[in-house]
């Protein structure tokens, strides 16, 4: 119990940001219309790629030949999925501009 | 005081633009859920990246100076920029889908990544203070469990979607997948009670629960199929938000927490939207077994009717309204151009053309909306289904071109069939059907199809894109 109770006071910056972002998530995408489920997770998709910013630490700080080698393709992948995520998006998005 | 002499500028700096990178995540979501502001909000997102990636190079460390490797991680940043950006660029529209759900796998993999790098780092006195139990561990764990699951999953949809693997289905699948799941978690209370002073001492336990989480990851996918894909496809997207949140915990990086966890939460709830388009729960889509074999006791009775193109093009060119139901098979044959050919010469005979989109036409949601819009066909002709419906029986000719599954009346009719209950377009009450097909085959969820034997519905078979380039020729020679 105390362990719990040390544990959420550690962290209660972290989980307040989580609970909070949670609602937030909720309440911005709770009124999208259908057809923009697509575009609208492919963003999301390009967003999580936020996980980039840890490889760069990971890479940052990276001393051993191995956890460079892992740091470099985490941060390849990590580019690749920022990079291709919002590029995708802005192309399926452009197809709905055109029209206007 | 103390605190405060320790804070310097660089430290500053980051901190300020991490929240500026929130903010603009925030808002570029926001915008991306209405159809104006969309774009825009997808490059105001970019720029909070990018800001965020900017500022982390130059300031992360303790004393706010530039980090170590820049040299290395540039070159990685420009290989996976060039890759992504070509890749991204190159696809064609209607592989949207599994572009999307590869670079989903992209990002679970460098959560995993991150994960097993960290884990034999983590400070010995970290440990002699609070134990091996500490959140530390537990972030590194559950951000290398969630993000493989992620990456072996998306992976296999990836290749599901593309077509190179197929479905694998077993009755005990789900207490397969269950059990693996405990034995995941398992692995992680095992790692977090040991009494140990260095983590790198439990390092290999590190690659078997890898090795675990990935056949978690591909059994997890394996057995889903059919319509669900999509759905399985923004559930990953949304682990993956958990994973890349779990190297927020981990660096106490506030943009890394924030845009994992909006991403989770808000992909949670897209999930649960698309499944409430198709009438189905999430549970449902994940232990059930949508597209298996169906109800194979349907009785066929009535038979196949051809019509000659000839006779289709008289009864398009003489009617007054007509309704064009597209689905992923006017995508694949990339017939969604000339399909806008034929809808331009009917409206120019004064024939009136709609389009009925069924929520989940194509392979995700909107895809079909996109693919039209990709062939100029205005937003104004595009019906979503429930506003159609009531229209259709006024319909003089309803077209279905390659979908299959959004018309099956078995949806309304046959509670035995795995589609019951999944809003349809209610195709039979037009006057007229005509279905373009390449042949019998059955749809993607493998179900048989009452209405190509309705007695109103004729059938002109072959590839969608020849079809509807020699339908145009016969309206115009008409």
């Amino acid at each position: 119990m105390e362990n719990t109770l040390g544990f959420f006071l550690q962290h209660r910056e972290a989980i307040f940001i989580v609970i909070l972002s949670i609602f937030l998530g909720i309440e911005v995408i709770s009124h999208v219309p259908a057809i923009l489920h697509t575009p609208l997770m492919s963003g999301a998709n390009a967003i999580h790629g936020v996980v980039i910013i840890g490889a760069i630490i990971v890479m940052g700080h990276a001393d051993t030949t191995g956890s460079m080698i892992l740091g470099f393709l985490a941060v390849v992948l990590g580019t690749l999925n920022v990079v291709g995520g919002f590029v995708v998006t802005d192309r399926m998005l452009e197809m709905f501009k055109k029209k206007k | 005081m103390d605190q405060l002499s320790q804070i310097n500028n660089g430290i500053s700096v980051l901190e300020i633009i991490y929240v500026i990178a929130s903010v603009l995540f925030i808002l570029g979501l926001k915008m991306l859920s209405h159809p104006l502001t969309a774009r825009r909000g997808n490059i105001l997102a970019a720029f909070g990246m990018l800001f965020a990636i900017i500022a982390t190079i130059l300031f992360h460390t303790k004393d706010g100076k530039p980090i170590g490797n820049i040299p290395w991680i540039l070159i990685a940043i420009a290989i996976g920029t060039v890759i992504g950006w070509v890749i991204a660029k190159k696809v064609k529209m209607t592989a949207m889908p599994q572009l999307v759900s590869f670079f989903n796998g992209m990002g679970g993999a460098a959560a995993a990544l991150i994960s097993m790098i960290e884990f034999p780092n983590v400070s010995p006195e970290l440990i002699a203070e609070q134990g091996i139990a500490n959140g530390h561990v537990l972030a590194i764990l559950l951000g290398l469990m969630i993000g493989t699951v992620s990456w072996a999953g998306s992976m296999i949809a990836y290749g599901k979607l593309d077509g190179w693997i197929g479905d694998m289905r077993i009755k005990a699948m789900k207490y397969i997948n269950l059990t693996i799941l405990f034995v995941l978690i398992g692995f992680i209370v095992f790692i977090m009670t040991r009494d140990v002073q260095t983590t790198s001492e439990l390092t290999p336990l590190i690659y078997i629960m890898f090795a675990v989480a990935v056949i978690y990851g591909v059994l997890f996918v394996m057995p889903i199929g059919g319509a669900d894909m999509p759905v399985v496809i923004s559930l990953l997207n949304s682990f993956t938000g958990v994973a890349a949140a779990m190297g927020g915990f981990l660096y106490n990086n506030q943009a890394m927490l924030t845009g994992g966890i909006l991403v989770g939460s808000a992909g949670t709830i897209l999930t649960v939207l698309m499944c409430r388009a198709m009438n189905r729960s999430l549970l449902n889509v994940i232990v059930g077994v949508f597209g298996g074999g169906g109800s194979a006791n349907v009785t066929v009775d009535g038979s196949v009717k051809e019509i000659s193109l000839t006779d289709a093009a008289v009864l398009l060119s003489y009617s007054k309204k007509v309704v064009i139901v597209p689905g992923y098979g006017l995508a694949v044959a990339q017939a969604q151009h000339i399909c806008h050919e034929l809808d331009k010469l009917l409206e120019e005979k004064g024939v009136e053309v709609k389009y009925a989109i069924h929520p989940v036409a194509g392979r995700m949601p909107g895809h079909m909306n996109v693919l039209l819009a990709e062939a100029d066909v205005p937003y104004e002709q595009l019906i979503e289904s429930d506003e159609i419906n009531p229209d259709l029986p006024n319909t003089d000719v309803l077209i279905v071109i390659g979908a299959n599954d959004v018309v099956n009346p078995a949806a309304e009719d046959d509670p035995s069939s795995p589609i019951y209950g999944m809003p349809i377009i209610k195709a039979r009450d037009a006057k007229n059907i005509i279905v373009m097909k390449r042949g019998m085959g059955k749809g993607y969820a493998a179900i048989e199809n009452m209405l190509f034997f309705n007695d109103k519905t004729r059938m002109l078979f072959g590839d969608a894109k020849s079809t509807l380039q020699n339908l145009v020729n016969e309206v115009k020679s008409l």
